[in-house]
Order: C-alpha cells, then sequence, then structure tokens
C-alpha cells in the first residue's frame, strides 16, 4: 500500500486495521519515519518508544490476524504526555526531579488506550510539571511549533500538540488545567479538548492542581478527538472524583451525533473574552466562526459573564496552592533525583532546589504564600468563593445558551523569550480557558483559519457540565466551515 | 522534685498540690488526645493490608506510597467503624471532608497527611467515668497514619543519631483522633480514662486498642492553675507515653514542674514535651526553626462524606451496651451506686453478665458483687453457672456457712461446677452455734490472759495486732468454720463488759 | 518570604529572593481585585463536582512488589529507605 493513500486520522486507521486492511505495524512505520525526519527540529518528545512501538504494533496484527478485535483505536499511533505514568517507562513530567523515574504502575487512561489497541509512539515535552504555557519551562529544551520553529507551540502540552501537528502520531494525550490542551492546539492548529472535571480519570496523572487538572485528547479532526475521548472516559474506581457512568452516558457518546447539525443550537459570544486584551484578527476569526454557526442554522448572540474578570486572579491562587502542596512529595526521599546533605531537611531542601526549574518554584513559592497562616481568607479562600460566582454566572448564561463560544488564546504564537521575562504576561494567555477549568465545565479548541502572521487562530467552544455531545455538534460544524491556513482575513 | 511542695489526695476527682512556699494549692488540668488505629481489613485510602509487623515495605502500594499521579479512595469500613466509634462516645455524626495538613517529614509519603480539619466527622461526645465524672469528647475525627522511622547509627534515640530508615507499611493505616476536653483532674483519672476508652474500642470492635502494638497512642496536655481560679493555665503537650504507668507519672512530673515553675516568678512556654520513661522527667521537643504552618486546606482529591440518617440509624441499632451503660444495668440490679468498686470491678472483669444472672435466681445483689469482686478474678469464673452462685449467696444469709467457708466454697465450684450444699458437707462445713462459738472464746481468752490484758487495755495499735491474734486461734481451734466477724463481736463484748 | 521558602524547603538567592518577592507582589496586586471583594454571603467553591461518599470495600488489593519499588529509590539499606539523620520529632 502506498503512502498517498495510507489514511492519517485515527478514524480511518482504526477501522482500516480492524477490517485487517492495513498492518499496524505499516502505520506505525510511516509515523516513525515522520518522527526520524523534523524531531531533532521540534523536540515534541522526551523519549522516543520505537521498539516498544514495533512491539505493541506487532501485537495488534497478530490479534487481527487470529480473528480478534484489538479494540476502538487498534494500531493508532499516540503520544503520551510526561506527565502521565507509564509503567516501567522513564515519566519526568520535563522535570530533573524525576529525571529517570520510572512508575511501577500505568495511569488509567494509558491503560485504556492500550487496551484499545492504540500504539504509544513516545511521551511528550511539556512545561515543567504542566506549568506553563509555552513548554518553555522544560527542563529538557523546548518545543518548537512545527508550523514556525521560531514560535512556541504553546504550553503545557506543547510536546502532544506538536506531536499531532507534524504528522508524528493522529492523537496524543494531554493534561489541561488553566488550558494546557487547549491553547497549545490552538497555537500548533489541531484540534484540542478539555473534557468535563471527574469524566477522565486522573489516576496516574502527576498532579499540579487536582481539582482543576484533566485529561484530554489532540487530534488533527473532531471526530478523532471524539474517538480518544470515547477510549478514555468513564468512571475510575481508583479515582474518587470520577464521575459515574451512569451520569455520562451522553457524554461518551460523541461519535454517533457529529453529524447532528446545529440547527436551533443558542451559541453565545463572550463579551468579556472579545474585547480588550484580544488580538483583533484572533477576534475577527471568533466572529468569522460565529457566522458559521448561524449559517448552519444556529441562533448566535452575545453574553456576559462578569466574573470572568476574576479567573485570572482566582487561579493563581488556586491552582498554586494545590499544587505547592502536590509537589511537597519530591522530597529525595523515596524517588526521583537526591542531593545529599547532613541532615533530612537539609537533602529536602537541597533536592527541590536544585531539582525544579524557575517557575515551578515561583508557583510554590504562590502557593504556600497564599494558604499561609494569615492569608488563607485573603487569598485562598476569597478565591474559593471567586470560583462561586464564576460557577453562578455560566449557570446563569447557559439559562440561555447551549454552548459559548471565544478565542481560545489571546493572540497566536508567539516567539521564543518574548513572555519569559515578566511572568504575569505569560499568565494572561490563559484568560480565555481558565474559567472553564474553575467551573469543571468542557471546552474544546479548533482551528479557523490562520491570523494576521499566517499562524493558525484557535476558536473555543465551551458547555456545560457533561454536555461534550452539544460542544461536539458544533464543532463538527465549525470543522466543516473552517477556512484553511493560507486564506487571509476579510 | 521540688521540696516545697507536697501532694494531697483529697477524696474524689482532685490532686492537689500544695507548695509550702506560699500555701497556694494548684489544681491540674488535663485533655488527652488518644489515636487509635482502627481494626480493618485494608488501610484508610487503599487496598494495601493494615498489618503490624509485616516484613518492611511489603505492604505499599501507589497510593499508600504517594507515588505520582496516585490518588486516595475511602474505605467503607473506616467510616463505619469511626461512626460506630463516635456514637459509643455519644457524637454527633456530621457531613464531613477531609483536610491536608501540610509539613514536611521523611515517614510522610506525601508531605502532607490527610485528615479532617474544621469539619469532622465525629462532635461533641462525652464519655463517663466509672467514678462518676463525664469527661467531654470535643471531636473524633478520621486520618492517615504514617510510616515507621528507625533511627541509625548513634544512640539509637532520634536525637545524635547518624541516619534513619523508613519503612511505609504504616503509612495510610486508618486512624482516629480522639480529642477529650480538659476534664481531667487526677493522674489516675486519666488511667481510667485510657481504660474505659479502650473497653469501649473492644466492645466495638474498632480497634484492638493496644499502647505496646502502638494502636493506642496516648497524647497528654497538662496545665495547671490555682484552685479557685476559673481561668486555664498554658498548657503543655506531653508525648511517648507507652503505658499506662507512663501516663500517670508524667502527669505528675509535669504538673510538679509547671507549678514549681509559676511559683518561682517564670512563665510556662507553651510547646511540645517528651516523657523520658528512664529518667522520670519530661523535657522539651527539639526547637524547631519555624513554628509549624500546616496550611490547612480541604482535599481536592476527595469527595465529601456525608453518611446519613439511615446509616447513622444502622449503626446505634446495632452498638454493643458499652462500659457504662453496664454499670448502670449492673447497680440498679444491685441495689448499690454506680461507682461501687464491686460495680466498676464486676463490669471491668466482664463477670456482670454472670451477676446479673445470679441476682435475677434469687442472689442478694450486694453480696454477690462482694464475691464476684474478692473472690472471682481468676480463670473459669465467666463459665461459672450463676445458679450456683446464687444458691450459695442464699446459703451463706441463711447463716449456714460463713463468710470465710463461702470462699472456699466458691473457689471449688469454680472448678468442679458442684453444687454448694454437696461442697460445703463434703468440706464438713455448717453453722456454728453461737453459744459454741462464745465458749471457745471465751476458752481461748482464758488461755491467753497476757494477750488479752493487752488486748483490753492496750492502745489502738496494740488492740488491732492482739485482735489478729485471738481470731487466728478461734480460726485454728474451729479448724476455719468460725465466721470472722461473729468472733470480732464476742471479743469486743467480752472487752466491754471487762471496762 | 524566607519564611516561606522555609515551609516550602527551598532555598534561594538573595537575588532569587528579590525577584521573586517582586514577581509575587505583582500577581499578588494583579490578585487584589479579589481580595477587595466583598463575598461574605458566597460559600467558597472547594471542588467542581456535586460528588459525595464515594467509598470502596474493604478488601485487599495487591501491593507493589518490594523490589521493584526500592528499586527506584535513591538510597536503600536493609529493605527500608535511607534517609540522613532526621533533626525534631514528628510533630
Amino acid at each position: 500500500m502506498s503512502d498517498s493513500v495510507l489514511p492519517t486520522t485515527a478514524v480511518e486507521i482504526s477501522r482500516a486495521v480492524r477490517a485487517g486492511e492495513l498492518s499496524a505495524r505499516a502505520v506505525l512505520e510511516v509515523h516513525l519515519s515522520a518522527i526520524d525526519a523534523r524531531e531533532d527540529e521540534i523536540n515534541a518528545f522526551n523519549l522516543v518508544l520505537a521498539d516498544e512501538a514495533r512491539a505493541a504494533a506487532d501485537a495488534v496484527d497478530r490479534i487481527v490476524a487470529d480473528g480478534g478485535d484489538p479494540g476502538l483505536l487498534a494500531g493508532v499511533p499516540l503520544a503520551v504526555k510526561d506527565n502521565l505514568c507509564t509503567r516501567g517507562i522513564p515519566t519526568t513530567c520535563s522535570s530533573r526531579i524525576l529525571e529517570g523515574w520510572r512508575p511501577p504502575y500505568d495511569a488509567t487512561v494509558v491503560s485504556r488506550v492500550a487496551a484499545a489497541g492504540a500504539i504509544s509512539v513516545g511521551k511528550t515535552n511539556l512545561d515543567e510539571f504542566a506549568m506553563g504555557s509555552s513548554t518553555e519551562n522544560s527542563a529538557f529544551g523546548p518545543t518548537r511549533n512545527p508550523r514556525d520553529t521560531s514560535r512556541v507551540p504553546g504550553g503545557s502540552s506543547g510536546g502532544s500538540a506538536a506531536a499531532v501537528a507534524a504528522g508524528f502520531a493522529p492523537i496524543s494525550l494531554g493534561s489541561d488545567t488553566g488550558g494546557s490542551i487547549r491553547q497549545p492546539a490552538a497555537l500548533c492548529g489541531v484540534v484540542g479538548v478539555k473534557p468535563t472535571y471527574g469524566l477522565v480519570s486522573r489516576y496516574g496523572l502527576i498532579a499540579f492542581a487536582s481539582s482543576l487538572d484533566q485529561v484530554g485528547p489532540f487530534s488533527t479532526t473532531v471526530a478523532d478527538s471524539a474517538l480518544l475521548l470515547e477510549a478514555i472516559a468513564g468512571h475510575d474506581p481508583l479515582d474518587s472524583t470520577s464521575i459515574p457512568d451512569a451520569d455520562t452516558g451522553a457524554a461518551r457518546s460523541l461519535l454517533s451525533v457529529l453529524d447532528d447539525g446545529v440547527a436551533g443550537l443558542r451559541v453565545g459570544l463572550v463579551t468579556e473574552l472579545m474585547g480588550e486584551g484580544i488580538a483583533p484578527d484572533v477576534a475577527a476569526r471568533v466572529r468569522q466562526a460565529a457566522e458559521a454557526l448561524a449559517a448552519a442554522g444556529a441562533e448566535v448572540g452575545e453574553v456576559s459573564i462578569p466574573a470572568l474578570s476574576y479567573g485570572l486572579s482566582a487561579y493563581y491562587l488556586i491552582a498554586p496552592a494545590e499544587a505547592s502542596s502536590n509537589l511537597a512529595r519530591y522530597d529525595g526521599v523515596r524517588y526521583g533525583v537526591r542531593v545529599d546533605a547532613d541532615t533530612t531537611a537539609e537533602m529536602n531542601t537541597a533536592t527541590r532546589t536544585a531539582g525544579f526549574g524557575a517557575e515551578v518554584k515561583r508557583r510554590i513559592m504562590l502557593g504556600t504564600y497564599a494558604l499561609s497562616a494569615g492569608y488563607y481568607d485573603a487569598y485562598y479562600g476569597k478565591a474559593l468563593k471567586v470560583r462561586t460566582l464564576i460557577c453562578r454566572d455560566f449557570a446563569a448564561a447557559y439559562q440561555n445558551f447551549d454552548v459559548l463560544l471565544t478565542p481560545t488564546s489571546p493572540t497566536t504564537a508567539f516567539r521564543f523569550g518574548e513572555k519569559t521575562a515578566d511572568p504575569l504576561s505569560m499568565y494572561l494567555n490563559d484568560i480565555c480557558t481558565i474559567p472553564t477549568n474553575l467551573a469543571g465545565h468542557p471546552a474544546m479548541s479548533l482551528p479557523f483559519g490562520a491570523g494576521a502572521d499566517g499562524m493558525p487562530v484557535g476558536v473555543q467552544l465551551m458547555a456545560p457540565a457533561l454536555a461534550e455531545a452539544t460542544m461536539f455538534r458544533a464543532a463538527a460544524v465549525l470543522e466543516a466551515a473552517a477556512p484553511d491556513l493560507s486564506e487571509a482575513l476579510r | 522534685m521540688s521540696p516545697n511542695l507536697t501532694h494531697e489526695p483529697i477524696e474524689g476527682e482532685h490532686y492537689l498540690i500544695t507548695s509550702d512556699l506560699t500555701g497556694d494549692v494548684w489544681e491540674i488540668v488535663v485533655g488527652l488526645e488518644v489515636h487509635c488505629e482502627l481494626a480493618t481489613v485494608t488501610k484508610l485510602f487503599c487496598g494495601c493490608p493494615n498489618m503490624f509487623g509485616d516484613e518492611p515495605n511489603t505492604n505499599v502500594c501507589p497510593v499508600c506510597l504517594g507515588l505520582p499521579g496516585s490518588l486516595p479512595v475511602l474505605n467503607h469500613q473506616v467510616v463505619e467503624l469511626a461512626m460506630r466509634l463516635g456514637r459509643a462516645l455519644h457524637c454527633s455524626v456530621e457531613p464531613s471532608v477531609f483536610a491536608r495538613k501540610n509539613y514536611f517529614y521523611p515517614d510522610m509519603p506525601k508531605d502532607y497527611q490527610v485528615s479532617q480539619f474544621d469539619r469532622p466527622i465525629n462532635v461533641d461526645g462525652w464519655l463517663d467515668l466509672p467514678d462518676g465524672t463525664r469527661v467531654g469528647i470535643e471531636r473524633a475525627h478520621i486520618e492517615e497514619d504514617t510510616g515507621k522511622n528507625t533511627h541509625a547509627g548513634g544512640s539509637g534515640r532520634i536525637h545524635g543519631a547518624d541516619y534513619s530508615l523508613v519503612d511505609y507499611n504504616r503509612a495510610g493505616v486508618p486512624l482516629v483522633e480522639i480529642v477529650g476536653r480538659p476534664h481531667i483532674r487526677h493522674p489516675e483519672q486519666a488511667k481510667v480514662y485510657i481504660d474505659e476508652l479502650r473497653a469501649i474500642l473492644l466492645a466495638t470492635e474498632a480497634s484492638d486498642a493496644k499502647m505496646e502494638e502502638g494502636s493506642l497512642r496516648v497524647d497528654a496536655n497538662v496545665s495547671v492553675r490555682r484552685v479557685g481560679d476559673p481561668a486555664l493555665g498554658r498548657r503543655c503537650e506531653v508525648k511517648n507515653l507507652n503505658s499506662l504507668r507512663s501516663l500517670g507519672r508524667a502527669i505528675e512530673y509535669e504538673s510538679r514542674r509547671q507549678v514549681d515553675l509559676l511559683e518561682s516568678g517564670e512563665t510556662i512556654k507553651q510547646e511540645t514535651r517528651h516523657w523520658d520513661e528512664g529518667a522520670g522527667r519530661t523535657r522539651a521537643g527539639r526547637s524547631k526553626e519555624e513554628a509549624e504552618d500546616y496550611r490547612y486546606f480541604q482535599e481536592p482529591d476527595l469527595v465529601p462524606l456525608a453518611p446519613g440518617a439511615e446509616w447513622i440509624a444502622a449503626i446505634d441499632a446495632a452498638l454493643p451496651v458499652l462500659p457504662a451503660q453496664r454499670r448502670v444495668d449492673l447497680a440498679a440490679a444491685s441495689g448499690v451506686g454506680i461507682t461501687e468498686t464491686g460495680v466498676v470491678i464486676t463490669v471491668q472483669r466482664d463477670l456482670d453478665t454472670l451477676a446479673l444472672a445470679a441476682i435475677a435466681a434469687g442472689g442478694d445483689g450486694r453480696r454477690v458483687l462482694t464475691h464476684v469482686e474478692h473472690n472471682l478474678s481468676g480463670e473459669g469464673a465467666v463459665d461459672l453457672d450463676p445458679s450456683l452462685l446464687a444458691n450459695l449467696v442464699q446459703l451463706e444469709l441463711a447463716g449456714q456457712i460463713t463468710a470465710t467457708q463461702a470462699k472456699t466454697v466458691l473457689a471449688d465450684m469454680v472448678v468442679t461446677g458442684r453444687t454448694p450444699e454437696v461442697i460445703a458437707a463434703e468440706l464438713g462445713f455448717e453453722a456454728m452455734d453461737t453459744s459454741e462459738l462464745e465458749g471457745i472464746v471465751d476458752g481461748i481468752i482464758a488461755d491467753s490472759p497476757d494477750e488479752w490484758e493487752g488486748y483490753c487495755s492496750g492502745d489502738d495499735k496494740r488492740r488491732g495486732k492482739l485482735q489478729g491474734f485471738f481470731v487466728g486461734a478461734v480460726m485454728k481451734a474451729t479448724k476455719g468454720q468460725a465466721d470472722g466477724k461473729a468472733v470480732n463481736a464476742i471479743l469486743d463484748a467480752r472487752r466491754s463488759a471487762v471496762s | 518570604m524566607s519564611k516561606v521558602a522555609l515551609l516550602a524547603r527551598l532555598e534561594l538567592t538573595d537575588a532569587e529572593l528579590d525577584t521573586y518577592t517582586d514577581q509575587l507582589a505583582a500577581i499578588i496586586d494583579h490578585a487584589a481585585d479579589v481580595a477587595a471583594l466583598d463575598l461574605a454571603d458566597v460559600p467558597p467553591t472547594a471542588h467542581p463536582l456535586p460528588i459525595e461518599n464515594v467509598l470502596r470495600p474493604d478488601v485487599v488489593a495487591p501491593s507493589l512488589d518490594r523490589d521493584e519499588v526500592l528499586s527506584q529509590a535513591p538510597s536503600v539499606e536493609d529493605r527500608r529507605f535511607r534517609v540522613p539523620a532526621i533533626l525534631g520529632e514528628q510533630p
């Protein structure tokens, strides 16, 4: 079978492999070649798993040869963000402190994709411990945007986004705490989904901010994200914050609704996220997307969500606070790097000082401060109340709208070093994505044309908790209507 | 210990320290914090075995090791036992949440402990002591245990060690921390509180409560104040109390240390102190550079716990009869007060079922209790047929056998299970005629004129000694069949007749 | 700030402390709008999920293989994790 007819999407690959029309091994080799060709330039991976992948692909082919069904993702190459535990395979969170650590267990999502026949091709690069919006905070060097290697791919799941954008794998797994799937998806021009909090198991996802983290898919098509999400979603008894299956049926049946269209769907453009702070070319694309939905039969209106203006501040108190606690375990005692000293306390300090990068230290300091005696009520305590306001405002908005439409990122991909001097300017990248993490709602980014600089623009769809189906219906329409990257702004 | 302080125990609860220097009288105020390991099969948040004594680091998993990416899931049985314990302590069971207590220590896999902070599962209960005191229980909450450090090198104790070795088998074992209000006023009372708590833990099967194995750990908050002063003094927390004896000794030492300081014009530093059993004193904990700031916040990896009225009702319905209630029941049946030693000891020895049955079978309550207290502490007592005990007591009260004889018969009954009539007959016990007894007593008085003279005219001490001589002689002459009380009565009567 | 660093077991140079203090101040300033709000009547949301009472049965599940666990440890002695001298008692 020649390369030109080789399917490139997960949906097509798995169908063909399961039908015996295509060997998983052949698919894999094509992708390994792509990795070979550009990985040095892109640096999407911390670790490429060529041998393991070949063995896995051969195993899938054997199952098919024996008349069995390898699963929903049969033979589909998949990249895994390096903050998901993979048994016996180094999992570093792109941090020196976990360099070389081999977890003795698999994350639930990793087990599920393997059980579905997917072929893991490698562990992807990220901002250290998922803290960042550009992947410049990785201890192992930044990942480069495949569309323009002088620019960042976004973060923190920069490696997973770039891997898909560069054709290294049709799908990849990332994690999203304040936009870490959606923002890099937008900057790289791919699809990225943050599911409803609790829809996908967090067991084995190395925690950043526990009440905000979710694992989600990257893909080149909406259908592929639906496929991957169906494979990983669902209750996990090992995760207390995992929603029971009885409540998530609709959210896990996405492929079947993709063609349902948007007739009568009420779409809201969020006022607070279309004005100051958003680059004009990005805003223009969002309006264009709104028009496309209207043309397909949706009712488009505007909605104000006042509490959103406090979202950034609340997030940058809650997330670092939880992170400061989640990262305390990296103390050099049981695993990871250790810098020796005479006493345990000194050893802890020396290890953490040497092992953590600047951004991680900054957030640990911020989080520790926000929780400390005398400051709890003013900062962390208040932020939890702001969270309530945001939830209430969303609830009010969803009284009158079914999905909300916003930019994903205020700008297109910026250049390396552009925002590293001032952390606050980096944090502002997240203003569109943070609110849904705080509310626990689903959101996704899909490519919708290019900005003034020719770089991809992503538009974001948001929906109420467990309303993934509605969100994906709108996404499918937007996908069909999306302008080419080469098409200039009107 | 300061020579200026004397301790005068006063009847009842109070333990008072009097200063010779100033004449001030101080009382002690003690609140106990008790950690109990719950008797579940598995740990609090994972399926690792909850076992004491296994090979190090064999009962560990990603969750209890706190490996990156791991998450906790709450054990149903922990909630059941925690609620059972809470209700046994008359607490109110409330909807609760878990919280993280953040600090660094190598026996803590996550460098935070999952506990309950501002919304614990059990609040506002109490515990009634045998002496009638009601000790308030502020809260009884769920938390996870830490691993165990072994200190190597140096002296083997933590100070001066070269390094430490950590075993995480115990990490994640479920604990309930019971916080008692400062209602205890006597070192003995503190020990009784622990005994009572242990009895409740065993009765509810919530814990095996062994101080020596660490499944029951006690810390004492001790402060002092002048009698009559309504304000509480500044307290110190005393740790490393590995036995009831240590608990009592430590409270005594610490309270006097504090009085000493305050009497010399100094103030008490609020600190944690450690009990040194060998030296018999408390020592200040190693001074830390920073005061700990635990930065409590709600545990985001766990969801709230709201057991609901149905579950609580089921727990209440299944609660066993607790020691305090058993004392009430036994006291009522025997017509005595609940603080009577006989009542307390009978329940302590788990012989109240026997006693109640014996009373129901017609035995006099007081006599039954006396027998249990003084004569039934050994093996086999619990299997004694209660009707036999009732029978024995009836014979006693009918005057057919003496109290001393009854003791012998009872011992035989426990072993052989024969009726008291049969045993008494076999041993040749029978009631001694009063005039026959008088005759024997008079005979002995006649044979021992010097002793008799000393008995009649001597001081109390001398008389007491000689009384023993005469009673002993009578017992010998009657081969133990005389009733001690009757002999004493006759001796008294004879003496009065002389003077 | 140096107290915060101590609580977090981080050693920062004076330069770093200064930088962090400034940066954190900027972020805290930005968060001042939050601090200034009167939210007395608003309950906190610690969690986006309305789930309660997630419990598991008291049944043993397999533990990890000790060798696999200890193989990842920086220092091991006598089947335990070895650490340098511990000053101070468990709080």
